[in-house]
């Protein structure tokens, strides 16, 4: 361990490859934790199978791929795709979790999670695959650094789709109607909004967009049918992180949080790296309690 | 009263003649046991007490992991053991092994009794949903971290000693984990005829409250915590001698499947409630292994379907289902005048 650290000391250019791929993994990081922080914001449904939406859209690309279809193409598809499966997800189930105790939501998705985690498990087998992009790889700085193009398409394309995101939620109609209902789903619906369209909005586009997040992640990284559970940790760190109406904090804490496990993945091993997730969330966790119980005692 | 005693004959005449009568099922019926004191244990704090623990598996493991390095280490060196499973040849006499077993037991429950204490210190800030992920997060967290630790053999796990004499022992693993079943049902029937059992329920009921009147909530929290890990621990020290080989991530740390049965179990029987988690454990016992058998590939979507299932529609579980219907067989009494005013009333508060 220590070695490693030493060696980042002597070689600086390492730091630099690390941080770029921190960053721009984390880029995609945030993506799907925005649609967590949509959801758990606007409908106080803590979504656990977060990941395996991640993972389903991730298996559109490869399916694509695998039929010689370039993946950037399945990017809409998905999108679509999960779209519609959201929909039917909160048709079925999601309907009946929102008003429900906190600890409902989350384990109804943990359900659903297993299911699909499965469910991919089945259709694809249990092996890493990853969707080939073809996209050269750049070097950088005399060959010390080498930066895969395909990394800075989905980095550029994630980015455009939060920019659209943005706009969709201050611009549009639903937009408007979505941040109305976070706000106080009573008076949005005293006002004439149409919350229970408005959920199923949210949840589906939750769905689509991690959808999109995962056609890029298979593009720059490896997809398996259990990696989903890790993904949706990820969503939960950035998100506890960040909090919920705050875009700027969350790809903050999405870019951070790709950076931080590169790093340790380096200095600790690679069979950390799930480890360090984890454990960034329970000191999220914890640091985030502190400073409640600070405004707790404040408050007394 | 009558009714009370029927069902505890019941299952003490399906303990002891089960096994006599499917002898060819005996481990089946073990593992039975075993996923009784899991639901058990998980209703302590989930049903009980309000917190809804996604971790209780941890203590399993670790009991797993401490009796099995009391037991190796009382005679031999484990590091030198585990590195070299199989290539140096370890004998454990009989008393050797029964007395290994027996302070791994014991060592194994304090350890995580104790542990509990501490992690509780840090988790038990945390509420609702936080609490449910970060338990989550520690359980997986420990099965990873074991996995890397090479004193106990890293990822590729370890053996424990084998059973002395000509049989496997399961009988006798058996027997050590239904007496256990019986010892949790027991202690909890106690725990839950005492005044823990008011603040407890209290803390479940509101929290804020309950601090309020003066119920030391964090030292209730705690002590209910290392209750169920006392439990755990001992079962995971039984189970992971039953199994012969222990190794992180399937046997001591199975978050999604163990971990994850606790909290199903204890819901599909009622949560809250002291035979709940028992009828729940035996039913979700059959139907896994009906799955199991006939359903292989898919017994996973089975069961992730079941969670959806019974937390959506059927949350109240088997146990509470009756308790609302026949109130009166269960000693509440319920005025029916009240009963009616209170649910409008909490209705208009929504």
């Amino acid at each position: 361990m220590l070695d490693n650290i030493s060696l980042l000391g002597l070689a600086p250019f390492l730091n630099v490859q690390l941080l770029l791929d921190g960053l721009l993994i984390g880029a995609l990081f945030a993506l799907s934790a925005y649609g967590l922080a949509l959801v758990w914001g606007v409908m106080n449904v803590k979504n656990l199978a977060q990941g395996d939406f991640v993972i389903m859209g991730g298996y559109i690309a490869v399916v694509f791929a695998q039929n010689d279809i370039h993946p950037i193409i399945a990017l809409p598809v998905a999108a679509v795709i999960m779209f519609a499966f959201g929909w039917l997800l909160y048709i079925t189930i999601i309907k009946r979790v929102i008003e429900r105790d906190l600890f409902t939501s989350l384990l109804a998705t943990f359900g659903i999670a297993i299911v699909l985690a499965q469910g991919l498990n089945l259709a694809f087998g249990p092996d890493v695959q990853v969707a080939e992009s073809g996209f050269p790889t750049l070097i950088l700085f005399d060959g010390n650094v080498t930066l895969s193009q395909a990394k800075l398409i989905a980095f550029g394309l994630a980015a455009i789709l939060a920019t659209g995101l943005i706009i969709f939620m201050k611009k549009s109609r639903m937009g408007q109607a979505i941040r109305a209902t976070a706000q106080d789903a009573r008076a949005a619906k005293v006002m004439g909004i149409d919350t229970e369209k408005v959920y199923a909005f949210t949840f589906s586009l939750n769905a689509a967009i991690c959808g999109a997040a995962g056609v890029l992640i298979a593009m720059v990284w490896v997809i398996q049918p259990f990696f989903g559970i890790t993904h949706s940790i990820r969503s939960f760190v950035i998100v506890t992180a960040a909090g919920f109406g705050n875009l700027p904090g969350v790809i903050m804490a999405g870019l951070g949080l790709g950076a931080m496990e590169q790093f340790s993945g380096f200095i600790l091993g690679a069979e950390f790296q799930q480890a360090t997730v984890v454990g960034v969330l329970i000191a999220v966790l914890i640091w985030r309690q502190v400073q409640q119980n600070k405004h707790r005692q404040v408050v007394e | 009263m009558m009714n009370k005693f029927t069902l505890y004959g019941c299952t003490l005449a399906f303990g002891i003649l089960g096994p006599i009568l499917f002898p060819a099922y005996i481990s089946q019926i073990t593992i039975l046991w075993l996923m009784v004191v899991f639901a058990l244990t998980w209703d302590i704090m989930g049903g009980q007490m309000g917190y809804n623990s996604l971790g209780n598996i941890l203590f399993f493991g670790v009991g797993m992991y401490v009796c099995a390095i009391v037991q190796v280490g009382m005679y031999y060196d484990v590091a030198q053991y585990t590195a070299h499973s199989g290539a140096v040849k370890v004998h454990f006499t009989t008393a050797q092994y029964f007395t290994g077993l027996a302070f791994g037991t014991i060592a194994a429950a304090l350890v995580s009794s104790l542990l509990a204490v501490a992690f509780g210190w840090i988790v038990f800030s945390l509420r609702g949903p936080y609490f449910a992920i970060g338990t989550l997060g520690v359980a997986i967290a420990a099965g990873e971290l074991m996995g890397t630790w090479d004193y106990v053999g890293g990822g590729g796990g370890m053996s424990l000693p084998g059973f002395p004499g000509e049989s496997d022992g399961s009988a006798f693993f058996y027997i050590a984990m239904f007496t256990l079943a019986i010892a949790t049902f027991l202690f909890l029937r106690w725990l839950y005829a005492s005044r823990f059992s008011l603040a407890i329920n209290a803390i479940r009921d509101d929290e804020e409250k309950a601090e309020g009147m003066g119920i030391q909530t964090k030292r209730y929290k705690t002590v209910a915590w290392s209750i169920s890990a006392f439990f755990l621990g001992i079962s995971g020290a039984i189970f992971g001698n039953m199994t012969g080989f222990i190794e992180p991530l399937e046997v001591a740390f199975p978050t999604v499947t163990f971990g994850i049965f606790m909290v199903l179990m204890a819901l599909l029987g009622g949560k809250g409630t002291l035979w709940g988690p028992i009828v729940g454990a035996i039913l979700f016992h059959v139907i896994k292994e009906l799955t199991w058998t006939y359903l292989l590939g898919w017994q996973w979507i089975a069961l992730g379907a079941l969670i959806v299932i019974n937390v959506v529609f059927f949350q109240q579980g088997i146990v509470g289902w009756m308790q609302d219907k026949w109130p009166e067989k269960f000693g509440i009494e319920v005025d029916t005048q009240l009963g009616v005013e209170d649910t409008k009333q909490t209705e208009a508060v929504k």
